[in-house]
Protein backbone atom coordinates (compact mmCIF):
# COMPACT_ATOMS: atom_id res chain seq x y z
CA UNK A 1 0.00 0.00 0.00
CA UNK A 2 1.52 3.32 -0.97
CA UNK A 3 2.12 6.24 1.34
CA UNK A 4 -1.05 8.19 0.60
CA UNK A 5 -3.40 5.73 2.28
CA UNK A 6 -5.31 7.34 5.14
CA UNK A 7 -8.37 5.58 6.52
CA UNK A 8 -9.19 8.69 8.55
CA UNK A 9 -9.90 10.57 5.32
CA UNK A 10 -12.59 7.98 4.60
CA UNK A 11 -14.13 7.64 8.06
CA UNK A 12 -13.39 11.22 9.06
CA UNK A 13 -12.68 14.02 9.35
CA UNK A 14 -14.77 15.19 12.28
CA UNK A 15 -16.41 18.38 11.07
CA UNK A 16 -19.30 20.78 11.48
CA UNK A 17 -21.93 20.29 8.78
CA UNK A 18 -23.46 20.65 6.40
CA UNK A 19 -20.73 20.87 3.75
CA UNK A 20 -16.99 20.38 3.95
CA UNK A 21 -16.35 23.00 1.28
CA UNK A 22 -19.07 25.52 2.20
CA UNK A 23 -18.69 25.26 5.96
CA UNK A 24 -15.43 23.68 7.17
CA UNK A 25 -13.32 25.27 4.40
CA UNK A 26 -14.94 28.66 4.98
CA UNK A 27 -14.13 28.48 8.70
CA UNK A 28 -10.50 27.69 7.86
CA UNK A 29 -10.20 30.70 5.55
CA UNK A 30 -11.58 32.91 8.34
CA UNK A 31 -9.09 31.44 10.79
CA UNK A 32 -6.09 32.07 8.52
CA UNK A 33 -7.24 35.64 7.83
CA UNK A 34 -7.52 36.31 11.58
CA UNK A 35 -3.95 35.07 12.03
CA UNK A 36 -2.70 37.22 9.17
CA UNK A 37 -4.31 40.25 10.79
CA UNK A 38 -2.50 39.31 13.99
CA UNK A 39 -5.07 40.77 16.37
CA UNK A 40 -8.77 40.50 17.23
CA UNK A 41 -11.09 41.61 14.45
CA UNK A 42 -13.19 44.71 15.10
CA UNK A 43 -14.85 44.96 11.71
CA UNK A 44 -15.21 42.49 8.86
CA UNK A 45 -16.64 42.97 5.38
CA UNK A 46 -17.26 39.53 3.94
CA UNK A 47 -17.73 39.17 0.17
CA UNK A 48 -19.07 35.87 -1.16
CA UNK A 49 -18.38 34.91 -4.75
CA UNK A 50 -19.64 32.09 -7.03
CA UNK A 51 -21.33 29.14 -5.34
CA UNK A 52 -20.66 30.79 -1.98
CA UNK A 53 -22.73 33.77 -3.12
CA UNK A 54 -25.60 31.47 -4.11
CA UNK A 55 -25.90 29.20 -1.08
CA UNK A 56 -24.12 30.92 1.82
CA UNK A 57 -27.26 31.32 3.91
CA UNK A 58 -28.32 27.68 3.67
CA UNK A 59 -24.85 26.30 4.21
CA UNK A 60 -24.04 28.55 7.14
CA UNK A 61 -20.99 29.86 5.27
CA UNK A 62 -21.49 33.22 7.00
CA UNK A 63 -21.42 31.61 10.46
CA UNK A 64 -18.41 29.51 9.49
CA UNK A 65 -16.35 32.47 8.25
CA UNK A 66 -17.20 34.60 11.26
CA UNK A 67 -16.44 31.69 13.60
CA UNK A 68 -13.06 31.35 11.91
CA UNK A 69 -12.42 35.08 12.36
CA UNK A 70 -12.87 34.48 16.11
CA UNK A 71 -10.49 31.49 15.97
CA UNK A 72 -13.24 28.88 16.36
CA UNK A 73 -12.03 25.64 14.73
CA UNK A 74 -13.78 23.93 11.80
CA UNK A 75 -14.79 21.01 14.05
CA UNK A 76 -16.07 23.14 16.94
CA UNK A 77 -19.87 23.07 17.44
CA UNK A 78 -19.79 26.75 18.47
CA UNK A 79 -19.54 27.69 14.76
CA UNK A 80 -23.33 27.48 14.59
CA UNK A 81 -23.74 30.35 17.06
CA UNK A 82 -20.85 32.50 15.87
CA UNK A 83 -23.00 35.41 14.65
CA UNK A 84 -24.48 35.84 18.14
CA UNK A 85 -21.04 35.55 19.68
CA UNK A 86 -19.69 38.20 17.26
CA UNK A 87 -22.48 40.54 18.29
CA UNK A 88 -21.68 39.91 21.95
CA UNK A 89 -18.01 40.76 21.34
CA UNK A 90 -18.84 43.89 19.38
CA UNK A 91 -17.38 42.48 16.16
CA UNK A 92 -19.21 44.23 13.35
CA UNK A 93 -19.81 42.08 10.25
CA UNK A 94 -21.41 42.83 6.90
CA UNK A 95 -22.01 40.37 4.08
CA UNK A 96 -22.19 41.04 0.38
CA UNK A 97 -22.38 38.99 -2.80
CA UNK A 98 -19.56 39.93 -5.14
CA UNK A 99 -18.08 38.93 -8.48
CA UNK A 100 -14.37 38.35 -8.89
CA UNK A 101 -13.04 37.70 -12.35
CA UNK A 102 -11.58 34.21 -12.81
CA UNK A 103 -12.06 33.27 -9.16
CA UNK A 104 -12.62 29.70 -7.95
CA UNK A 105 -16.37 28.97 -7.56
CA UNK A 106 -16.11 28.92 -3.75
CA UNK A 107 -14.31 32.15 -3.02
CA UNK A 108 -14.59 34.59 -0.14
CA UNK A 109 -12.95 38.01 0.13
CA UNK A 110 -12.38 39.33 3.64
CA UNK A 111 -11.72 43.00 4.36
CA UNK A 112 -10.75 43.19 8.00
CA UNK A 113 -10.00 45.94 10.49
CA UNK A 114 -8.39 44.91 13.75
CA UNK A 115 -8.92 46.33 17.23
CA UNK A 116 -5.81 48.52 16.84
CA UNK A 117 -6.98 49.83 13.47
CA UNK A 118 -4.74 47.54 11.41
CA UNK A 119 -6.29 46.53 8.08
CA UNK A 120 -5.88 43.56 5.77
CA UNK A 121 -7.62 42.14 2.72
CA UNK A 122 -7.53 38.38 2.19
CA UNK A 123 -9.10 36.35 -0.60
CA UNK A 124 -9.40 32.59 -0.17
CA UNK A 125 -10.95 29.65 -1.99
CA UNK A 126 -12.45 26.50 -0.52
CA UNK A 127 -11.18 23.92 -2.97
CA UNK A 128 -12.98 20.78 -1.75
CA UNK A 129 -13.16 18.42 1.21
CA UNK A 130 -12.44 21.29 3.60
CA UNK A 131 -9.10 22.15 1.97
CA UNK A 132 -8.40 25.81 1.28
CA UNK A 133 -6.12 28.08 -0.71
CA UNK A 134 -5.44 31.68 0.22
CA UNK A 135 -5.12 33.30 -3.21
CA UNK A 136 -4.46 36.96 -2.43
CA UNK A 137 -3.28 39.08 0.49
CA UNK A 138 -3.48 42.88 0.19
CA UNK A 139 -3.58 42.67 -3.58
CA UNK A 140 -0.59 40.33 -3.93
CA UNK A 141 -1.28 37.00 -5.62
CA UNK A 142 -0.05 33.87 -3.89
CA UNK A 143 -1.16 30.38 -2.96
CA UNK A 144 -1.21 29.24 0.66
CA UNK A 145 -2.88 25.94 1.62
CA UNK A 146 -1.85 25.99 5.31
CA UNK A 147 -1.41 22.20 5.18
CA UNK A 148 2.22 22.54 6.22
CA UNK A 149 3.75 25.00 8.66
CA UNK A 150 3.78 28.20 6.64
CA UNK A 151 5.61 31.49 7.12
CA UNK A 152 4.10 34.53 5.47
CA UNK A 153 6.44 37.49 5.48
CA UNK A 154 5.44 40.94 4.27
CA UNK A 155 8.52 43.01 3.44
CA UNK A 156 10.05 45.63 1.17
CA UNK A 157 11.39 44.38 -2.15
CA UNK A 158 15.10 44.93 -1.42
CA UNK A 159 18.16 42.86 -2.38
CA UNK A 160 19.26 40.22 0.13
CA UNK A 161 16.19 40.03 2.28
CA UNK A 162 15.21 36.53 1.16
CA UNK A 163 18.79 35.35 1.71
CA UNK A 164 18.75 36.74 5.27
CA UNK A 165 15.43 35.04 6.03
CA UNK A 166 16.50 31.69 4.62
CA UNK A 167 19.88 31.73 6.34
CA UNK A 168 18.17 32.43 9.67
CA UNK A 169 15.91 29.41 9.07
CA UNK A 170 18.87 27.29 7.95
CA UNK A 171 20.58 27.97 11.25
CA UNK A 172 17.63 26.62 13.28
CA UNK A 173 17.73 24.22 11.33
CA UNK A 174 14.39 24.48 9.55
CA UNK A 175 14.03 23.10 6.03
CA UNK A 176 12.10 25.14 3.45
CA UNK A 177 9.85 22.81 1.44
CA UNK A 178 8.41 25.35 -1.00
CA UNK A 179 8.71 29.11 -1.48
CA UNK A 180 6.91 31.87 -3.39
CA UNK A 181 7.70 35.55 -3.77
CA UNK A 182 5.24 38.18 -4.97
CA UNK A 183 5.64 41.97 -5.23
CA UNK A 184 3.60 45.00 -6.23
CA UNK A 185 6.47 46.65 -8.12
CA UNK A 186 10.28 46.64 -8.10
CA UNK A 187 11.36 48.10 -4.78
CA UNK A 188 7.75 48.07 -3.57
CA UNK A 189 5.65 45.96 -1.25
CA UNK A 190 6.55 42.25 -1.37
CA UNK A 191 5.38 39.03 0.22
CA UNK A 192 7.32 35.81 0.66
CA UNK A 193 5.58 32.61 1.69
CA UNK A 194 7.49 29.53 2.77
CA UNK A 195 6.18 26.07 3.55
CA UNK A 196 8.40 24.50 6.18
CA UNK A 197 9.14 20.90 7.13
CA UNK A 198 9.75 21.83 10.76
CA UNK A 199 8.07 24.32 13.07
CA UNK A 200 10.51 27.20 13.57
CA UNK A 201 11.34 28.00 17.22
CA UNK A 202 9.77 31.14 18.73
CA UNK A 203 13.11 33.00 18.86
CA UNK A 204 13.58 32.56 15.11
CA UNK A 205 10.12 33.99 14.42
CA UNK A 206 10.89 36.86 16.81
CA UNK A 207 14.18 37.55 15.01
CA UNK A 208 12.39 37.58 11.65
CA UNK A 209 9.93 40.15 12.94
CA UNK A 210 12.66 42.67 13.75
CA UNK A 211 14.70 42.05 10.61
CA UNK A 212 15.41 45.16 8.54
CA UNK A 213 12.88 45.53 5.71
CA UNK A 214 10.40 43.08 7.21
CA UNK A 215 6.96 44.53 7.95
CA UNK A 216 5.12 41.58 9.39
CA UNK A 217 5.53 37.86 9.96
CA UNK A 218 2.75 35.31 10.31
CA UNK A 219 3.38 31.69 11.19
CA UNK A 220 0.56 29.29 10.35
CA UNK A 221 0.99 26.02 12.19
CA UNK A 222 -0.18 22.87 10.42
CA UNK A 223 -2.83 20.93 12.35
CA UNK B 1 -1.10 -4.28 -1.86
CA UNK B 2 -2.71 -2.67 -4.89
CA UNK B 3 -6.05 -0.90 -4.83
CA UNK B 4 -8.24 -3.96 -5.18
CA UNK B 5 -10.63 -5.89 -3.01
CA UNK B 6 -9.05 -9.06 -4.38
CA UNK B 7 -5.63 -8.24 -2.90
CA UNK B 8 -7.25 -7.03 0.33
CA UNK B 9 -8.90 -10.47 0.71
CA UNK B 10 -5.60 -12.16 -0.06
CA UNK B 11 -3.91 -10.10 2.63
CA UNK B 12 -6.67 -10.81 5.16
CA UNK B 13 -6.51 -14.59 4.60
CA UNK B 14 -8.61 -16.27 7.27
CA UNK B 15 -8.44 -13.15 9.47
CA UNK B 16 -10.54 -10.05 9.66
CA UNK B 17 -10.36 -7.03 7.35
CA UNK B 18 -10.22 -4.78 10.42
CA UNK B 19 -6.89 -6.32 11.46
CA UNK B 20 -5.35 -5.61 8.04
CA UNK B 21 -6.81 -2.09 8.09
CA UNK B 22 -5.41 -1.26 11.53
CA UNK B 23 -1.97 -2.59 10.58
CA UNK B 24 -1.83 -0.66 7.28
CA UNK B 25 -2.87 2.59 8.95
CA UNK B 26 -0.40 2.10 11.81
CA UNK B 27 2.43 1.62 9.29
CA UNK B 28 1.34 4.74 7.44
CA UNK B 29 1.15 6.84 10.62
CA UNK B 30 4.38 5.34 12.02
CA UNK B 31 2.46 4.39 15.13
CA UNK B 32 0.96 1.24 16.63
CA UNK B 33 -2.37 -0.47 16.13
CA UNK B 34 -3.57 0.66 19.56
CA UNK B 35 -3.19 4.34 18.58
CA UNK B 36 -5.11 3.79 15.36
CA UNK B 37 -7.92 2.05 17.22
CA UNK B 38 -7.98 4.75 19.90
CA UNK B 39 -8.46 7.44 17.26
CA UNK B 40 -11.25 5.49 15.58
CA UNK B 41 -12.86 4.96 19.00
CA UNK B 42 -12.99 8.75 19.42
CA UNK B 43 -14.74 9.03 16.06
CA UNK B 44 -17.28 6.49 17.31
CA UNK B 45 -18.00 8.79 20.27
CA UNK B 46 -18.59 11.72 17.89
CA UNK B 47 -20.95 9.55 15.84
CA UNK B 48 -22.94 8.64 18.94
CA UNK B 49 -23.21 12.31 19.92
CA UNK B 50 -24.37 13.23 16.43
CA UNK B 51 -27.26 10.74 16.73
CA UNK B 52 -28.26 12.28 20.04
CA UNK B 53 -28.14 15.85 18.69
CA UNK B 54 -30.06 14.91 15.54
CA UNK B 55 -32.85 13.20 17.52
CA UNK B 56 -33.87 16.55 18.99
CA UNK B 57 -37.42 17.09 17.74
CA UNK B 58 -37.10 20.89 17.90
CA UNK B 59 -33.85 21.33 15.99
CA UNK B 60 -34.07 22.70 12.44
CA UNK B 61 -31.56 23.33 9.68
CA UNK B 62 -30.64 26.93 8.78
CA UNK B 63 -32.95 26.83 5.76
CA UNK B 64 -35.74 25.24 7.80
CA UNK B 65 -36.09 22.53 5.14
CA UNK B 66 -35.14 19.63 7.42
CA UNK B 67 -34.91 18.80 11.10
CA UNK B 68 -37.10 16.99 13.61
CA UNK B 69 -37.90 14.16 11.19
CA UNK B 70 -35.59 11.64 12.86
CA UNK B 71 -37.50 12.06 16.12
CA UNK B 72 -40.76 11.27 14.36
CA UNK B 73 -39.28 8.14 12.80
CA UNK B 74 -37.94 7.01 16.16
CA UNK B 75 -41.34 7.55 17.82
CA UNK B 76 -43.05 5.58 15.06
CA UNK B 77 -40.57 2.75 15.63
CA UNK B 78 -41.21 2.79 19.36
CA UNK B 79 -44.96 2.65 18.82
CA UNK B 80 -44.68 -0.27 16.39
CA UNK B 81 -46.23 1.76 13.58
CA UNK B 82 -43.63 0.93 10.92
CA UNK B 83 -43.71 -1.63 8.13
CA UNK B 84 -40.11 -2.84 8.27
CA UNK B 85 -39.97 -3.83 11.93
CA UNK B 86 -38.28 -2.13 14.88
CA UNK B 87 -34.63 -2.76 13.92
CA UNK B 88 -34.90 -1.22 10.47
CA UNK B 89 -36.99 1.69 11.73
CA UNK B 90 -34.50 2.49 14.48
CA UNK B 91 -31.63 2.30 12.00
CA UNK B 92 -33.56 4.60 9.67
CA UNK B 93 -34.19 7.08 12.49
CA UNK B 94 -30.50 7.13 13.45
CA UNK B 95 -29.36 7.61 9.85
CA UNK B 96 -31.71 10.54 9.52
CA UNK B 97 -30.68 11.92 12.92
CA UNK B 98 -27.03 12.16 11.89
CA UNK B 99 -27.94 13.59 8.48
CA UNK B 100 -30.18 16.18 10.17
CA UNK B 101 -27.48 16.95 12.71
CA UNK B 102 -25.21 17.71 9.75
CA UNK B 103 -27.84 19.82 7.98
CA UNK B 104 -28.25 21.86 11.17
CA UNK B 105 -24.54 22.70 11.50
CA UNK B 106 -23.92 19.98 14.06
CA UNK B 107 -20.70 18.03 14.59
CA UNK B 108 -20.43 14.84 12.53
CA UNK B 109 -17.89 12.36 11.18
CA UNK B 110 -17.74 12.38 7.38
CA UNK B 111 -18.33 8.73 6.41
CA UNK B 112 -17.19 8.91 3.71
CA UNK B 113 -18.67 12.39 3.16
CA UNK B 114 -20.84 14.86 5.07
CA UNK B 115 -23.78 14.22 2.74
CA UNK B 116 -23.72 10.48 3.50
CA UNK B 117 -22.66 10.72 7.14
CA UNK B 118 -25.71 8.97 8.64
CA UNK B 119 -25.47 5.51 7.10
CA UNK B 120 -22.43 4.02 8.81
CA UNK B 121 -23.17 5.22 12.37
CA UNK B 122 -26.81 4.17 12.04
CA UNK B 123 -25.90 0.66 10.89
CA UNK B 124 -23.28 0.13 13.58
CA UNK B 125 -25.07 1.67 16.56
CA UNK B 126 -28.28 -0.17 15.72
CA UNK B 127 -26.38 -3.46 15.41
CA UNK B 128 -24.75 -2.72 18.77
CA UNK B 129 -28.11 -2.27 20.43
CA UNK B 130 -29.65 -5.34 18.81
CA UNK B 131 -26.74 -7.76 19.22
CA UNK B 132 -25.14 -6.37 22.39
CA UNK B 133 -21.80 -5.56 20.77
CA UNK B 134 -18.94 -3.78 22.53
CA UNK B 135 -17.43 -0.44 21.49
CA UNK B 136 -14.23 -2.32 20.63
CA UNK B 137 -16.14 -4.43 18.13
CA UNK B 138 -17.69 -1.30 16.63
CA UNK B 139 -14.28 0.35 16.39
CA UNK B 140 -13.01 -2.63 14.41
CA UNK B 141 -16.07 -2.48 12.20
CA UNK B 142 -15.33 1.19 11.45
CA UNK B 143 -11.82 0.21 10.36
CA UNK B 144 -13.25 -2.45 8.05
CA UNK B 145 -15.69 0.08 6.62
CA UNK B 146 -12.87 2.59 6.07
CA UNK B 147 -10.76 -0.05 4.31
CA UNK B 148 -13.53 -0.81 1.81
CA UNK B 149 -14.19 2.92 1.41
CA UNK B 150 -10.53 3.53 0.74
CA UNK B 151 -10.48 1.07 -2.14
CA UNK B 152 -13.73 2.47 -3.56
CA UNK B 153 -12.24 5.99 -3.34
CA UNK B 154 -9.07 4.87 -5.12
CA UNK B 155 -10.69 2.82 -7.87
CA UNK B 156 -13.74 5.05 -8.35
CA UNK B 157 -14.81 8.06 -6.28
CA UNK B 158 -16.58 9.05 -3.10
CA UNK B 159 -17.48 12.53 -4.34
CA UNK B 160 -20.99 13.42 -5.47
CA UNK B 161 -19.59 16.12 -7.75
CA UNK B 162 -17.47 13.49 -9.49
CA UNK B 163 -19.67 10.39 -9.41
CA UNK B 164 -23.16 11.28 -8.21
CA UNK B 165 -24.85 10.05 -5.04
CA UNK B 166 -23.92 6.43 -5.82
CA UNK B 167 -20.39 7.54 -4.92
CA UNK B 168 -21.51 9.03 -1.59
CA UNK B 169 -24.56 7.18 -0.19
CA UNK B 170 -23.78 4.13 -2.35
CA UNK B 171 -20.22 3.94 -1.01
CA UNK B 172 -21.41 4.56 2.54
CA UNK B 173 -23.94 1.71 2.22
CA UNK B 174 -21.24 -0.60 0.84
CA UNK B 175 -18.88 0.31 3.69
CA UNK B 176 -21.64 -0.22 6.26
CA UNK B 177 -22.70 -3.53 4.68
CA UNK B 178 -19.15 -4.87 4.92
CA UNK B 179 -18.88 -3.67 8.52
CA UNK B 180 -22.18 -5.32 9.47
CA UNK B 181 -21.03 -8.63 8.02
CA UNK B 182 -17.85 -8.54 10.10
CA UNK B 183 -19.88 -7.67 13.23
CA UNK B 184 -22.18 -10.65 12.60
CA UNK B 185 -19.25 -13.05 12.30
CA UNK B 186 -19.07 -13.28 8.52
CA UNK B 187 -15.80 -13.95 6.69
CA UNK B 188 -13.69 -11.36 4.88
CA UNK B 189 -15.03 -12.70 1.59
CA UNK B 190 -18.60 -12.23 2.81
CA UNK B 191 -17.74 -8.60 3.62
CA UNK B 192 -16.69 -8.16 0.00
CA UNK B 193 -19.91 -9.78 -1.25
CA UNK B 194 -21.95 -7.39 0.90
CA UNK B 195 -19.97 -4.47 -0.54
CA UNK B 196 -20.80 -5.66 -4.08
CA UNK B 197 -24.51 -6.06 -3.35
CA UNK B 198 -24.82 -2.61 -1.79
CA UNK B 199 -23.00 -0.93 -4.69
CA UNK B 200 -25.09 -2.77 -7.27
CA UNK B 201 -28.23 -1.66 -5.48
CA UNK B 202 -27.27 2.00 -5.63
CA UNK B 203 -25.69 1.99 -9.08
CA UNK B 204 -26.67 5.09 -11.04
CA UNK B 205 -27.98 7.07 -8.07
CA UNK B 206 -27.71 10.76 -8.95
CA UNK B 207 -26.71 13.71 -6.75
CA UNK B 208 -29.53 16.26 -7.02
CA UNK B 209 -29.57 18.52 -3.96
CA UNK B 210 -32.52 20.92 -3.87
CA UNK B 211 -31.27 24.53 -3.78
CA UNK B 212 -27.75 23.08 -3.71
CA UNK B 213 -28.09 22.33 0.01
CA UNK B 214 -27.14 19.06 1.72
CA UNK B 215 -30.73 18.42 2.83
CA UNK B 216 -33.27 17.26 0.22
CA UNK B 217 -33.01 14.47 -0.81
CA UNK B 218 -29.82 13.77 1.17
CA UNK B 219 -31.42 13.09 4.56
CA UNK B 220 -33.85 10.60 2.95
CA UNK B 221 -31.07 8.97 0.94
CA UNK B 222 -29.25 8.24 4.18
CA UNK B 223 -32.30 6.26 5.32
CA UNK B 224 -32.36 4.39 2.01
CA UNK B 225 -28.65 3.75 2.36
CA UNK B 226 -28.86 2.08 5.75
CA UNK B 227 -31.70 -0.19 4.57
CA UNK B 228 -29.56 -1.10 1.59
CA UNK B 229 -26.65 -1.89 3.92
CA UNK B 230 -28.68 -4.28 6.08
CA UNK B 231 -30.17 -6.04 3.04
CA UNK B 232 -26.78 -6.41 1.38
CA UNK B 233 -25.26 -7.75 4.61
CA UNK B 234 -28.12 -10.23 4.98
CA UNK B 235 -27.58 -11.56 1.47
CA UNK B 236 -23.88 -12.00 2.09
CA UNK B 237 -24.35 -13.60 5.51
CA UNK B 238 -26.76 -16.14 4.07
CA UNK B 239 -24.01 -17.24 1.69
CA UNK B 240 -25.22 -15.53 -1.50
CA UNK B 241 -22.40 -14.45 -3.76
CA UNK B 242 -22.37 -11.51 -6.11
CA UNK B 243 -22.11 -12.88 -9.67
CA UNK B 244 -19.89 -9.89 -10.49
CA UNK B 245 -16.61 -9.57 -8.51
CA UNK B 246 -16.47 -6.56 -6.18
CA UNK B 247 -13.63 -4.83 -8.04
CA UNK B 248 -15.59 -4.99 -11.29
CA UNK B 249 -18.69 -3.58 -9.56
CA UNK B 250 -16.59 -0.67 -8.23
CA UNK B 251 -15.18 -0.06 -11.71
CA UNK B 252 -18.72 -0.12 -13.12
CA UNK B 253 -19.75 2.55 -10.63
CA UNK B 254 -16.84 4.69 -11.76
CA UNK B 255 -17.82 4.22 -15.37
CA UNK B 256 -21.45 5.18 -14.61
CA UNK B 257 -20.17 8.28 -12.81
CA UNK B 258 -18.12 9.24 -15.86
CA UNK B 259 -21.19 8.93 -18.05
CA UNK B 260 -23.35 11.02 -15.73
CA UNK B 261 -24.08 14.53 -17.05
CA UNK B 262 -22.93 17.42 -14.84
CA UNK B 263 -26.55 18.34 -14.01
CA UNK B 264 -26.81 15.10 -12.02
CA UNK B 265 -23.56 15.57 -10.11
CA UNK B 266 -24.18 17.94 -7.20
CA UNK B 267 -24.91 21.02 -9.28
CA UNK B 268 -28.52 21.14 -8.09
CA UNK B 269 -29.72 21.41 -11.71
CA UNK B 270 -31.16 17.95 -12.35
CA UNK B 271 -33.16 15.16 -10.69
CA UNK B 272 -35.54 16.27 -7.94
CA UNK B 273 -33.63 19.59 -7.77
CA UNK B 274 -34.98 20.47 -11.22
CA UNK B 275 -38.65 19.98 -10.33
CA UNK B 276 -40.98 23.01 -10.22
CA UNK B 277 -41.41 22.62 -6.45
CA UNK B 278 -37.66 22.41 -5.89
CA UNK B 279 -37.17 25.61 -7.88
CA UNK B 280 -39.78 27.33 -5.72
CA UNK B 281 -38.02 26.11 -2.59
CA UNK B 282 -34.70 27.36 -3.92
CA UNK B 283 -36.11 30.83 -4.55
CA UNK B 284 -37.60 30.90 -1.08
CA UNK B 285 -34.57 29.71 0.95
CA UNK B 286 -31.75 31.26 -1.05
CA UNK B 287 -33.23 34.73 -1.19
CA UNK B 288 -33.50 37.08 -4.14
CA UNK B 289 -30.26 35.97 -5.78
CA UNK B 290 -31.02 32.28 -5.41
CA UNK B 291 -31.80 31.54 -9.03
Amino acid sequence: MDTEMNLFDIVGPVMIGPSSSHTAGAARIGCVARRLLGEDVAEARVGFCGSFARTWRGHGTDRAVVGGLMDVAADDARLRDSLDEAKRRGLSVTFEEIQLKGAHPNTVRLRLRGVSGKRIEVTGASVGGGSIEIREIDGLSLRVTAQKHTLIIAHRDTPGIIARVSSLLAGAPVNIATMQVARSAAGGKAMTTMELDELPPDEIVAALKVMKGVESVTLLRAD
Amino acid sequence: MDDSIASLLEKAGDGKISRVAAQCQAEQDRTDVAAVRARMARYLDVMRDSVRVGMNAERRSLSGLTGGQAARLFDAAAQGKTAGGPLLARAAARAMAVAECNAGMGRIVAAPTAGSCGILPAALLTAQEEYHLTDDQLTDALLTAAMFGQIIARRASISGAAGGCQAECGSAAAMAAAALVELRGGTADMCAQACSFALMNSMGLVCDPVAGLVEIPCVYRNVGGVANAFSAADMALSGLRSPIPTDEVIDAMQSVGDQMPACLRETGEGGVAATPTARQIARRVLGADGE
